[in-house]
């Protein structure tokens, strides 16, 4: 296997000065067209690096934290929750107890004496008090430290309260954000057995006969309603004639998780965070699982007549979804083919948390007219990347968790119109003067479905088109008469 | 019942843990990365936080504890995290903060840096121990700052007394807004004197667009200002808290250049309101022997007016008052010499010296109807301020959430600042920042009761 030379990335061109790639990161960043790179991905980050991701922790909490009827509690120092405390855009449809920022907060004396009671005595209050339906319990770092038994408080406080008390075992130090998936996805899973296990006590017969399923239904995995989009996508499957038992975890109860056994199919989203669920369930209970996505036009009409297809014995639920697709997208197209026009030929950057969704952002930008240049993830892996290498065009280059400085390089290299990432690469896009659109979990506007498409379109085109852009000294400035001092390297 | 917080957990905190304001101190000296010794998603959290507020990029390194390292110590991470960094950024130095991680398995941090000396020639460690189980982020951040000072003073060094260097003035400002370490500059200048202002991040979390990628931002106090500071006139250090934990025997950076050096220290509250701003002037004339420019007597005039203008439309109003003690503390003095009795004084910093710093501020009439409470978070703050009809809340975006259930409107100052555009460019400081704070005050009471009126009146 030949290895891309250090040079090939140290690119001459002037306006990157010197930032280099750490000699760790070589096998991470990949430049399409030198096809025998194998890229080095699911790595631990190295020591030193800014890295863009989070923790094990925030895995999980993003998993977990739109089921809003749910009580949940970070047991650790106040620093993990306080930073993850109403940060992402997961609508509820009715209670909104997943808002509150609830910690034990731990102590000196808690750390040195340990923090099993006063987990214990929290997670008893909070319960009184706000009668959750179950409640998640995430380990942080300090506590895979000082040793709480966490399963064990859980239980005694199950027992007491007569709720479900799920330990999430999230100590950020042990894995990658990927690890956190995994770890909800565990929590998840028991949640829906304690269901499964309950309606097996309370009718046996139904099981018995296989008549637990409820017909033409499924799962929505992977989806957590930021700005609405479990909305939008629930009313194509109502459309569809098809029946959603539980979305994992838009707008999520525990109750309807609880009854996620009862589904004939799980359509999994997102580059795999709910995969270990679908699964595991399929193990479980039989259930087989489609992966979809719900980004851009193709991606929707795919995952919907995916579904559609699955459901052999209703054939009016085809009929149905080509009707709405079609009648979806001859309501998009006139809105889309507009800014298309102004969005043509211009050039994106996408990072983003897992390489499924840069799939879809990928297409979807083609079909505005644009070029990609630069793509990223933070947790994709091997299979991934190599999809994403056979879709890029030839230059475009491919990073495996990336840091500011290797993505404002390339960034700048690629000379890009728009950035679309999180909340830590605006920042990078907007000092270099390139345009912004954040499509992460902290959005506040959906992007998934048709009308999503069209959100996504505005929110590129917004922003591309904006006259900003013509004072920025780095387009502008070159040519500008006034010499505005700007220092370049730190003195 | 002052103190007493009877709910065990913490719901919605009042506070950020203790390497995020050593994070921020960092920032603020020239050619320096922030390296957080521990796992991964703190430093990540922090910076997505700081961005949040500042919407600048806030670079954070981390040692990126993994399993392994966690059993058998971070000393070897540490390391090849320093060298890395070195290398990517070629920092003057490099600020190591540990993080709860790090502290609980108990890694001897200065003795793995102190293994690194030879190695690191061009590159200065500074290390500061920022366990987030005992403190808050302004801890960390004046931990810092002093950690900072102490390495570049040692106590061997020279004291040349006699030199030119002896016109300079130190000021440790605390947790400011951009706009307020500006404004303290430009005082500086206004009065000839040089400055060094330690921290002072605001070029570099609030600079112009870049022309080419820049690994560390320009700005910050350059290192060998910081040097310098045992050969200057005096320091001024804010914070009626800071002081007072000084005077228990905790160390700060200007008391550690008094004890040190002999540098006499001069604390105060954070100059917010004309009295506060009166004291800072005065302050300044007498150490600097200086006389304090009209410009500032004229701001001073036109604030006064500005308070008669509006007096009717503050005196008596309600507010609550939350964010970092020694903020609130001068925020709560403020309000109170306009006529608004800050009913609900709260922060989730845990001093023990909250009481006693408001005590001192506040006029005996209105200390006697504050409720001050330390150590609170936002759900206990909500259910407090119910019982006492608050007018207003006056503090960062944290507080909106309480604000909306309770209805009533957000001025909002400090940090962070997450809701707004330029919350880091909010001037609290000086006349010009009472003038700024009391326009908005008015005015956002104003527009209550315009928006609240069947008849809407378009006259005051
Ligand atoms: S572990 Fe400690 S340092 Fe890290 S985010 Fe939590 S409180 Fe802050
Ligand atoms: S302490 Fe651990 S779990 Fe909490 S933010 Fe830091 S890395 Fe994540």
């Amino acid at each position: 296997m030949k290895q891309i030379s250090a040079k090939k990335l140290l690119l001459p061109s002037s306006s990157t000065g010197s930032i280099s790639i750490l000699e760790e990161r070589k096998q991470q960043v990949y430049l399409k067209g030198n096809d025998t790179f194998e890229i080095s991905c699911e790595k631990k980050s190295v020591a030193g690096s800014v890295s863009q991701r989070a923790c094990v922790f925030c895995g999980s909490r993003v998993v977990l934290y739109p089921i809003a009827d749910a009580l949940h509690l970070i047991h650790g120092p106040i620093g993990c929750a306080s930073y993850t405390w109403d940060i992402r855009g997961a609508l509820s449809s009715g209670p909104e107890l997943h808002r509150m920022s609830f910690s034990t907060d731990l102590s000196e004396t808690d750390v040195i004496y340990g923090g099993e009671k006063k987990l214990e005595k929290a997670l008893v209050e909070l319960i009184e008090t706000y009668s959750p339906k179950a409640a998640f319990v995430y380990c942080t770092c300090i506590v895979g430290i000082i040793g709480d038994d966490v399963e064990a408080v859980c239980r005694n406080v199950a027992l007491k309260s007569g709720i479900p008390v799920l330990p999430v075992h999230s100590e950020g130090f042990k894995g990658t954000k990927k690890d956190g998936y995994k770890a909800a996805c565990d929590a998840l899973f028991k949640l829906i057995d304690l269901g499964y296990r309950r309606s097996s006590f309370h009718y046996p017969d139904i099981l018995r006969d296989g008549k637990q399923k409820i017909p033409l239904s499924i799962n929505i995995l992977g989806e957590f309603n930021i700005g609405g989009e479990t909305w939008i996508i629930r009313e194509y499957y109502k459309r569809m004639g098809v029946e959603v038992v539980s979305v994992m975890t838009g707008d999520g109860r525990v109750e309807y998780v609880q009854s996620a056994h009862r589904a004939c199919l799980n359509v999994v989203q997102c580059s795999g965070a709910l995969t270990y669920l679908a699964k595991t369930m399929e193990a479980a209970y039989g259930i087989p699982y489609i992966r979809v996505s719900y980004f851009g036009i193709e991606d929707t009409a795919d995952a919907l007549y995916d579904v559609a297809s699955f459901f052999t014995e209703a054939q009016e639920i085809m009929e149905r979804t080509k009707h709405l697709v079609q009648e979806e997208v001859e309501e998009l197209l006139p809105g889309l083919e507009e800014m298309k026009q102004d969005l043509t030929g211009k050039r994106a950057a996408i990072y983003v948390g897992g390489a499924f969704k840069a799939f879809s952002l990928i297409k979807a930008l083609r079909h505005l007219g644009m070029e990609v240049v630069l793509v990223g993830s933070q947790t994709g892996n091997r299979e991934d990347y190599e999809l994403l290498k056979e879709m890029c065009r030839p230059g475009t280059v491919i990073l495996d968790d990336a840091n500011p400085l290797e993505l404002a390089k390339y960034v700048i290299e690629k000379d890009a119109h728009i950035f679309i990432g999180g909340v830590k690469e605006r920042p990078i896009a907007y000092k270099l003067g390139i345009g912004f659109c954040d499509h992460n979990h902290e959005r506040k506007i959906p992007l998934a479905g048709f009308e999503g498409m069209l959100n996504f379109a505005r929110e590129v085109h917004d922003t591309v088109t904006s006259p900003v852009w013509d004072l920025v000294p780095r387009k502008a400035g070159r040519s500008s008469s006034i010499q505005i001092p700007v220092k370049g390297e730190k003195p | 019942m002052r103190e007493n917080r009877p709910y065990t957990a913490t719901r919605n905190a009042c506070k950020m843990c203790t390497p995020l304001g050593a994070a921020l101190a960092f920032h603020g000296i020239e050619g320096t990365i922030p390296l957080l010794h521990g796992s991964q998603g703190c430093s990540t959290y922090m910076r997505r936080y700081l961005i949040s507020h500042f919407k600048e990029p806030v670079d954070i390194a981390s040692s990126n504890f993994s399993e392994e390292t966690a059993i058998f110590g971070g000393g070897a991470n540490l390391k090849t995290a320093i060298q890395n960094i070195a290398r990517q950024y070629n920092p003057e130095m490099i600020g190591i903060a540990t993080t709860c991680l790090s502290e609980t398995i108990g890694d001897d941090v200065d003795m793995i840096i102190e293994s690194m000396g030879d190695i690191m020639k061009e590159t200065a460690l500074v290390h500061v121990s920022t366990p987030s189980y005992s403190g808050t982020h302004v801890d960390g951040f004046h931990h810092a700052v002093r950690a900072v000072v102490d390495q570049y003073n040692p106590s061997g060094v020279k004291n040349r007394k006699n030199s030119r260097a002896r016109k300079k003035i130190n000021l440790f400002p605390g947790m400011l807004s951009n706009e307020d370490l500006r404004h303290l500059k430009a005082i500086f200048k206004d009065i000839n004197t040089e400055l060094a202002l330690l921290p002072d991040y605001s070029e570099r979390l609030e600079g112009p667009s870049w022309m080419e990628y820049q690994s560390i931002q320009h700005g910050g106090t350059p290192i060998k200002e910081i040097q310098k500071m045992h050969r200057a006139t005096g320091s001024i250090e804010f914070g009626t808290i800071l002081a007072a934990s000084v005077e228990r025997g905790n160390g700060s950076a200007g008391s550690l250049l008094e004890s040190r050096f002999n540098i006499p220290l001069a604390s105060m509250g954070i100059p917010i309101g004309v009295k506060a701003t009166d004291r800072f002037f005065s302050l300044l004339e007498k150490m600097t022997l200086k006389m304090i420019p009209k410009k500032y007597k004229e701001q001073r005039g036109r604030l006064i007016d500005a308070y008669v203008d509006g007096n009717k439309y503050v005196s008596k109003k309600r507010a609550i008052v939350y964010g970092e003690e020694d903020f609130v503390a001068a925020m709560a003095g403020f309000l109170a010499e306009i006529g608004i009795i800050p009913v609900l004084c709260a922060s989730g910093g845990k001093s023990g010296l909250f009481i006693e710093s408001l005590r001192s501020i506040l006029p005996e009439n209105i200390f006697k109807q504050v409720s001050i409470h330390q150590g609170m978070d936002f759900t206990d703050m909500e259910e407090h301020a119910r019982t006492l009809m608050p007018d207003l809340a006056i503090g960062n975006s944290k507080g909106y959430t309480m604000t909306r259930h309770l209805d009533i409107p957000l001025v909002r100052v400090g940090f962070p600042i997450h809701d707004r555009v330029g919350g880091f460019r909010t001037l609290h400081i000086g006349y010009k920042g009472a003038q700024q704070l009391f326009d908005t005050i008015v005015n956002t009471l104003l527009q209550k009761r315009q928006d609240a009126s069947e008849v809407g009146y378009s006259y005051m």
